[in-house]
């Protein structure tokens, strides 16, 4: 008796896929595909005929870059012939990445960030138009796409192709190379949206072998300059911060590379180099290395002689020329531009780096720490692949040894190095609302969104030290969870969290260094003035620049 | 401090006037808090937002008035309105070689409604007197919240003007304009164009602003007392000659869309460039430019 | 707007000849601190107007680590506040000590 005839599995159904795909495009196209360049006006065409039903599409929404014009084709295809896609993205930065689902195009969503969208994300999430698979950060999105979030299509930007579909993206280069990548080795097509067509690309970036079509955009894609902090708008507690950061931290563990999550406070700092730490003898010692955005807030920092390298994520709208002018600095093609790479910096940042210090919304007892909002999913981001301790790492050094040796509890435990997460807010921010609070409301709004757990941007057990105008708190010499939790008092000022210390405990503490006020680290408060800051002005920039960067206009005041 | 944008009222005067020369007038402890403010139930402040006074500048006798740009805009109320007025009045009866007023103001406090407009008519109306008497007032513009409204009519009514680049001054405020005639019309948030349009540069190639400045109180100290020494005449010759000039602008320059068409027209080859230029390149610029 | 009344007693007094002294300013986050001698009173009297109600028990704690920053008496503190958070108050009284105090 025969065994019952199985059918032979079929091994290479994506690449029929992909062929079938493609015989489509090109039947519906006919003239308006050459090669891989496709015309404008046959875009929405393009996408109809490339995806089906259930793909999964990644648009590049990027932190900074967005394929615009790609994005807003895709909401004006045929919903009977494109619907139901699960879109991966890095991040929902324009209303057309909502629309589509609005419309019916795209019904499953897993992102890292979604910035402006972020009230209507919660909105759309609620009414069911849209479902949630997860919020993750880049870099594990990123891992994704590897393992079972591989895109289908993709829709990128650029910002020039040649005939051959070979792609130059620049100093904006940021995730195009990992999404192409994931895409192309699994059969999966990518279009890109492109500034230019041109006969010789400066560089490039990303292969035409891994581009299935290339088309040139009415306009430039859009970039958003998020990286800019006007020097005007510093406080003076925020350099008071910044100078206990300086002397309190980077200092005393001499911290060489860094990630500084961006905002007024860490401008702050990055404006305090040159001049404060320039004072301290600190140039040579700290601040070396950076995984870092170009800040036009570190400009003096560079010309100062403190910065040796910067690797990005992505660039800033502005830097172009100064880059170009300081290749020993920023990663560097041999056509003189800058390329940044989000997937490495992130890596980089995660793994090559003995500090990360950024701000936060709300931090509770224990030190967690949240920028969730109620009404908004914003997500991640970034900021947790910097701000937590990167336990697969090995090398040592100074910075990472004296930390672990701070945190070793017990004899059981083996030796081990710590990464510096620094977390730095001032009591209160605005309208009095405080930045410590007893319960985050990431609580409320996992609740409120069926989330499986609290939205937490840095966990209170990766976080080293806790950075407030009240002085500094280290965790890592705290014995119990009760220390902790009264260092955190100590620190928060005259908000109900300060205000309810143990003041006996508190002072114990400070006595045994575990809180250090501005007074311990012997700065004189009077002297934390905006005259500090080696630039008080976006026309200071420009000229400790040499005119060189060159600000977008919203920056400018002459 | 050495930046005159970055510097408060109190600041400014501190490093304008000859050190330990300056005694203020209505100081805050005489507590003229605006009582309009107080029925608005509004924060309002001890000097209304004003500081004025006599002192020396440069060896100078002056009566002076800093407006404090960062309570309510510098917006102009009955109290701070009198407080100037009062020291133009003042003027008349000293002897002194000027007033020397550092504005930075929006206008009109709306929040006093017609007692702020009141306010500034009476301002302008003194400062022409005080003209009128041979007593030269100067006016300074070089903050953030640049001069504009009534007050930037007071302003013009004065002597001269030293603005450094930072400093706007204007009638209606950029928001105003692109609220009332749309974005495609004026878009504020373009801040390149505003300062084209109303910014120290362009005051001072189109002749409205007398001395251009560094944004620097000493450069404002040295340009003012310069001002001072050079006296005043306001006659019916002198307003002749004003509006013979403004005749002559409204024909050479009315054709004119934006501020880098009328740089070009007074000969800049590169009007692109004219916002990055150094102050003392752009002003060497414009006097051989002149001469020519 | 909210007022605001406190005295603290035990100061030791300003030293004779100093006078009222402004520093700040009332803007949006910011405050102004004028400080007056007050010869022959005991007490540290404070007063302030403030655009933000209902904060009444932070404006005692701060009040009361400022004095015993400083512990002088014979002086009158008044503010006009708009919103400052307590981060700025405590640093413009201390500018304000600082202005008042100095020789000059």
């Amino acid at each position: 008796m025969n065994a019952p005839m199985a059918l032979p599995r079929v091994w290479n159904q994506r690449a029929q896929g992909r062929v079938r795909r493609l015989e489509r495009v090109s039947a519906r196209l006919g003239p308006r595909l050459a090669g891989k360049v496709v015309e404008a006006d046959a875009v929405v065409a393009l996408l109809e005929e490339l995806i089906e039903p259930g793909d999964r599409v990644c648009i590049e929404g990027n932190n900074q870059k967005q394929a615009d014009f790609l994005a807003r084709a895709l909401t004006s295809v045929d919903v009977a012939r494109v619907h139901d896609l699960h879109i991966v993205q890095s991040v929902l930065a324009l209303p057309e990445h909502l629309d589509v689902f609005e419309r019916g195009i795209a019904s499953r969503l897993d992102f890292s960030f979604s910035g402006p969208q972020s009230g209507r994300l919660a909105k759309l999430a609620g009414s069911g138009r849209l479902s949630i698979g997860a919020i993750h950060t880049y870099l594990e999105l990123f891992g994704r796409y590897f393992i079972d979030l591989t895109p289908d299509v993709a829709l990128v930007a650029a910002q020039a192709a040649d005939r051959h579909g070979n792609l130059y993206t620049g100093p904006n280069t940021e995730d195009t190379p990992v999404i192409a990548e994931a895409t192309a080795f699994k059969s999966g097509l990518v279009v890109a949206q492109v500034n230019e067509l041109v006969d010789e690309l400066p560089r490039i970036d990303i292969p035409s072998d891994w581009v299935g079509f290339v088309v040139r955009s009415p306009a430039p894609h859009y970039i958003e300059p998020l990286f800019t902090r006007d020097p005007a708008k510093i406080s003076e507690i925020q350099v008071l911060m910044a100078m206990m950061a300086i002397k309190g931290i980077y200092a005393p563990y001499g911290v060489e590379r860094l990630n500084h999550g961006i905002g007024f406070d860490t401008a702050a700092i990055e404006l305090l180099l040159p001049t404060y730490a320039e004072s301290l003898g600190l140039r040579g010692k700290i601040c070396r290395h950076w995984a870092l955005n170009p800040h036009p807030t570190l400009i003096p920092a560079i010309e100062a002689g403190f910065v040796e390298s910067i690797h990005s994520f992505g660039s800033e709208l502005g830097m172009e020329e100064y880059m170009r002018a300081r290749p020993d600095v920023f990663f560097t093609g041999p056509d003189g531009s800058m390329r940044s790479n989000r997937a490495f910096c992130q890596t980089a940042g995660h793994y090559a780096c003995d500090m990360f210090i950024g701000s936060t919304l709300q931090i509770d007892l224990c030190g967690n720490s949240s920028t969730a909002t109620l009404g908004r999913i914003a997500g991640f981001g970034g900021a947790p692949n910097m701000g937590s301790d990167a336990r697969g790492r090995r090398h040592a050094t100074p910075a990472w040894l004296a930390a672990g040796r701070e945190a070793h509890r017990g004899d059981r435990a083996p030796p081990r190095g710590r990464k510096l997460v620094v977390q730095m807010v001032e009591t209160f921010r605005e309208h009095m609302a405080p930045a410590f609070v007893e319960r985050l409301d990431a609580w409320e709004l996992a609740e409120s969104a069926n989330m499986a757990l609290p939205p937490i941007m840095i966990y209170g057990s990766d976080v080293t030290h806790i950075l407030t105008e009240e002085g500094i708190a280290n965790l890592l010499l705290c014995r119990d969870d009760e220390e902790i939790e009264q260092a955190i008092r100590g620190i928060a000022g005259y908000t109900a969290v300060g205000l309810a210390r143990d003041r006996r405990v508190v002072e114990n503490l400070r006595d045994r260094g575990v809180i250090r006020r501005a007074e311990d680290l012997g700065i004189d408060k009077r002297d934390a003035t905006r005259d500090l800051l080696a630039a008080r002005s976006i026309k200071d920039l420009v000229r400790a620049s040499g005119g060189l960067y060159q600000p977008p206009k919203r920056f400018r005041s002459w | 401090m050495q930046s005159y944008y970055e510097a408060n009222a109190r600041e400014r005067l501190d490093g304008l006037l000859d050190p330990g020369t300056f005694r203020e007038i209505l100081p805050p402890v005489a507590r003229t808090l605006s009582p309009h403010l107080q029925a608005l139930d509004l924060p309002a402040a001890f000097d209304d937002g004003i500081v004025i006074g006599t002192a020396k500048l440069e060896g100078l006798a002056v009566l002076v008035a800093a407006q404090e740009g960062g309570f309510m805009g510098g917006a102009v109320g009955e109290v701070q309105g009198a407080k100037i007025t009062g020291l133009l009045e003042r003027a008349r009866n000293a002897e002194v070689a000027g007033i020397v007023l550092l504005l930075e103001t929006g206008g009109v406090r709306l929040q006093e409604a017609n007692a702020g407009l009141i306010a500034v008519s009476e301002v302008i109306r003194a400062i022409c007197a005080t003209r009128v008497a041979g007593i030269p007032v100067i006016a300074a513009i070089g903050g953030q919240y640049g001069c504009f409204g009534g007050m930037g009519i007071a302003a013009a009514c004065c002597t001269g003007i030293v603005m450094s680049e930072e400093g706007r001054l204007g009638l209606s405020g950029p928001e105003v304009i692109e609220t009332a005639h749309g974005v495609e019309e004026f878009d504020s948030r373009d801040r390149a164009l505003v300062w084209r349009t109303v910014g120290g540069k362009h005051r001072f190639l189109l002749g409205d602003c007398d001395v251009l400045v560094d944004d620097r109180i000493d450069a404002f100290r040295r340009a003012i007392a310069q001002a001072l020494r050079e006296g005043d005449r306001l006659d019916l010759d002198a307003v002749e000659r004003e509006h013979a000039l403004l005749q002559r602008r409204v024909d050479r320059f009315g054709g004119c869309d934006d501020g880098a068409d009328i740089w070009r027209d007074l000969g800049f080859p590169d009007p692109e460039n004219v916002p990055l230029l150094a102050t003392d390149a752009l002003v060497a610029i414009s006097q051989r430019l002149r001469a020519a | 707007m909210e007022h605001l009344e406190y005295r603290f007693d035990g100061g030791r007094p300003a030293t004779a000849g100093s006078a009222a002294r402004i520093v700040g300013v009332v803007a949006s986050g910011n405050l102004e601190v004028l400080i007056e001698p007050v010869p022959g009173d005991p007490a540290c009297s404070i007063a302030i107007d403030t655009a933000a109600k209902g904060f009444g028990e932070i404006w005692q704690a701060v009040m009361a680590d400022f004095f015993a920053r400083h512990r002088l008496a014979g002086i009158r503190v008044s503010i006009n506040d708009a919103g400052a958070t307590p981060a700025i108050v405590a640093l413009r009284l201390d500018q304000a000590i600082e202005e008042f105090t100095r020789k000059r």
